[in-house]
């Protein structure tokens, strides 16, 4: 600034004179700027400490520190990154961390396996649930078609989630020291995508299972006794069921209402080009974690009744047809309101040549 | 061994983007990805107050332990560095890092991420060679006997990176000649009774 004005003052030398005459008047400025310089110096030296302490600029106080860890972002901050928008500390992932290593993860592992190992017991001590009547031969319709196929893809799906989700849970555990880096590379890339192509498939089909469902699964009076009796199990009477029992509509009340919010967190994670922040997908994680690991263990008691643990349950949803006493002992309900309808095996036989989609949607309401 | 560290002076730092310009350079990383940054709070304030943050090498990471495909892994220098053959683009490191580091060079649709990047503290990474090496994960400075470019650049010496002892021996050295009553970034409720800082800056 002082050289510029020098120059300034100076004007434009136009001769020998005028020249001569800037050039003494510039070197007596910049004299007194070098010898300003000087004192300035000198006085800096002779600072008392305890003045320029107080006269700096204050230091970072343990209230800043506080700030960064609260996750602040105020109207003044500023972050480098292209669109970043994260704060200085993420405070909240230490504790998603804690809450997938520490609670989820074991206690997923141990109520799936747990799960299981209790199913097994209950079938080497209880054993299967045999019919108690001879089989009469005439049929029932129980499943159509379509109810058939939509269920067995959604059940399809959902194995194949069940244990793609398993092995991003627990799969570095178990895969990585069995296969090797290069198989497991492989291996966990082709879970993830398997797991998000398929999920929100997945998901849609779900939702299309329930609503043709739902008209079949609405609580009852007689659901609750149906729970009091342990679905049968306690006292020697058969307890009443319409078309699905008690324990058949809390499986489906659970799916959904945990299943679409399994669901609806596996779409937050699935999709983060929707500008969620990161917050959110740690709580979808969660949420998403322990509802699928509970459905997941709970499957495995549908699974076990719809299969090994009852008699006559697993050709209903393959064939379509149930037998008459099955309906009898099972759905008593049910079975009053559709007895008339019964079929031999011939006629079941006729009508599955004539085509399926030809078969007429079960007449139940219940 | 050494244990290495990055610390950053927040007193010193005056926002300059230095490290971060001098990380793009050094590891030639994709677009739109940018290993370090430098955050300001209440800037324009009088407690204005700025720091430059990249992956912090945590003993305990939790990108680590939250990783579904284990693909972290500590050097014998306590540097945190992956295997991007192994990322799958889960974002979960994104989730529990404390800094922010992780970033993904796309954010689409079925959680496609791409592979995950971040700081390595200029030591690569994982790779059959080192074109490889650099393709991937940038300059390994370490193998050369050099520290991370970031902070070697850093014009007021704000950004330190080096062994954990050698940075907070420096760092302790200015805390002493500030003079500061609680030693800038401790909130020590002794550091007022004791106010080692202010007497040593008294006799010095």
């Amino acid at each position: 600034m002082n050289l510029l004005t020098a120059q300034a003052s100076g004007g434009v030398p136009r001769s020998g004179k005028g020249l001569a005459l800037g050039i003494w008047r510039f070197m007596l400025v910049a004299f007194a700027l070098v010898l300003s310089l000087g004192f300035t110096q000198v006085a800096l030296a002779q600072a008392d400490p305890d003045r320029e302490m107080n006269t700096a600029a204050p230091g970072i106080t343990a209230d800043q520190w506080r700030q960064v860890r609260s996750g602040e972002t105020g109207p003044n901050y500023r972050d480098s990154r292209y669109e970043s928008d994260y704060s200085l500390i993420n405070a909240s992932g230490e504790t998603w961390r804690q809450i997938r290593n520490r609670w989820v993860s074991p206690f997923g592992l141990i109520a799936v396996f747990g799960m299981a190992a209790l199913i097994a017991l209950f079938y080497f001590i209880v054993g299967r649930k045999e019919l108690e009547a001879p089989r009469t031969g005439r049929l029932l319709l129980r499943w159509t078609l379509m109810k058939r196929a939509l269920h067995w893809t959604v059940a399809t799906l959902f194995i194949i989630l069940a244990l793609t989700g398993m092995t991003l849970l627990f799969g570095k555990f178990v895969f990585r020291p069995l296969f090797g880096d290069g198989i497991w590379a492989w291996m966990i890339a082709a879970t993830k995508v398997l797991h998000n192509y398929l999920g929100p498939i997945f998901g849609i089909l779900l939702v299309i299972l329930l609503v043709s469902l739902i008209k079949d699964n609405i609580p009852k009076k007689h659901d609750w006794v149906w729970f009091k009796k342990g679905g049968g199990m306690i006292g020697k009477k058969h307890v009443d069921a319409g078309f699905a029992n008690g324990g058949e509509k809390a499986w489906y009340w659970l799916l959904a209402t945990v299943g679409i919010l399994v669901v609806a967190s596996g779409f937050v994670l699935d999709f983060p080009n929707f500008d969620q922040g990161r917050d959110t997908m740690q709580w979808a994680n969660i949420i998403h974690a322990v509802g699928a690991l509970g459905l997941t263990a709970v499957s495995l008691g549908h699974i076990y009744i719809g299969t090994l643990g009852t008699e006559g349950a697993l050709e209903g949803m393959t064939t379509g047809y149930v037998d008459e006493t099955w309906a009898k002992e099972h759905h008593n309900l049910w079975y009053e309101e559709v007895k008339d309808q019964t079929l031999s095996e011939q006629e079941v036989a006729a009508r599955k040549s004539s085509g399926g989609s030809s078969e007429p949607s079960a007449t139940r309401t219940s | 061994m050494a244990q290495m560290k990055f610390m950053c002076d927040a007193e010193r730092c005056i926002e300059c983007n230095g490290c971060v310009t001098a990380c793009k350079n050094a590891n030639d990383v994709e677009w739109g990805i940018q290993r370090r940054r430098v955050v300001t709070l209440n800037d324009g304030e009088a407690d204005e107050m700025s720091i430059s943050v990249a992956c912090m090498h945590c003993d305990d990471a939790p990108c680590m332990a939250v990783c579904p495909t284990d693909c972290f892994y500590k050097t014998d220098d306590g540097i945190v560095l992956h295997d991007k053959d192994l990322c799958i683009g889960c974002g979960y490191c994104l989730y529990a890092c404390p800094f922010g580091a992780p970033q993904f060079p796309q954010q689409d649709a079925f959680g496609e991420r791409g592979k995950m990047d971040k700081c390595t503290f200029c030591a690569g990474g994982p790779a059959e060679s080192k074109e490889e090496e650099y393709e991937k994960y940038g300059s390994n400075r370490i193998a050369e006997g050099k520290l991370p470019l970031c902070a070697e650049m850093c014009s007021t010496k704000a950004l330190l990176a080096g062994d954990a002892q050698d940075v907070a021996d420096i760092f302790r050295q200015r805390v002493v000649h500030r003079g500061h009553k609680d030693g800038a970034w401790s909130n020590n409720p002794q550091a007022s009774a004791d106010n080692l800082a202010y007497d040593a800056a008294h006799k010095g």
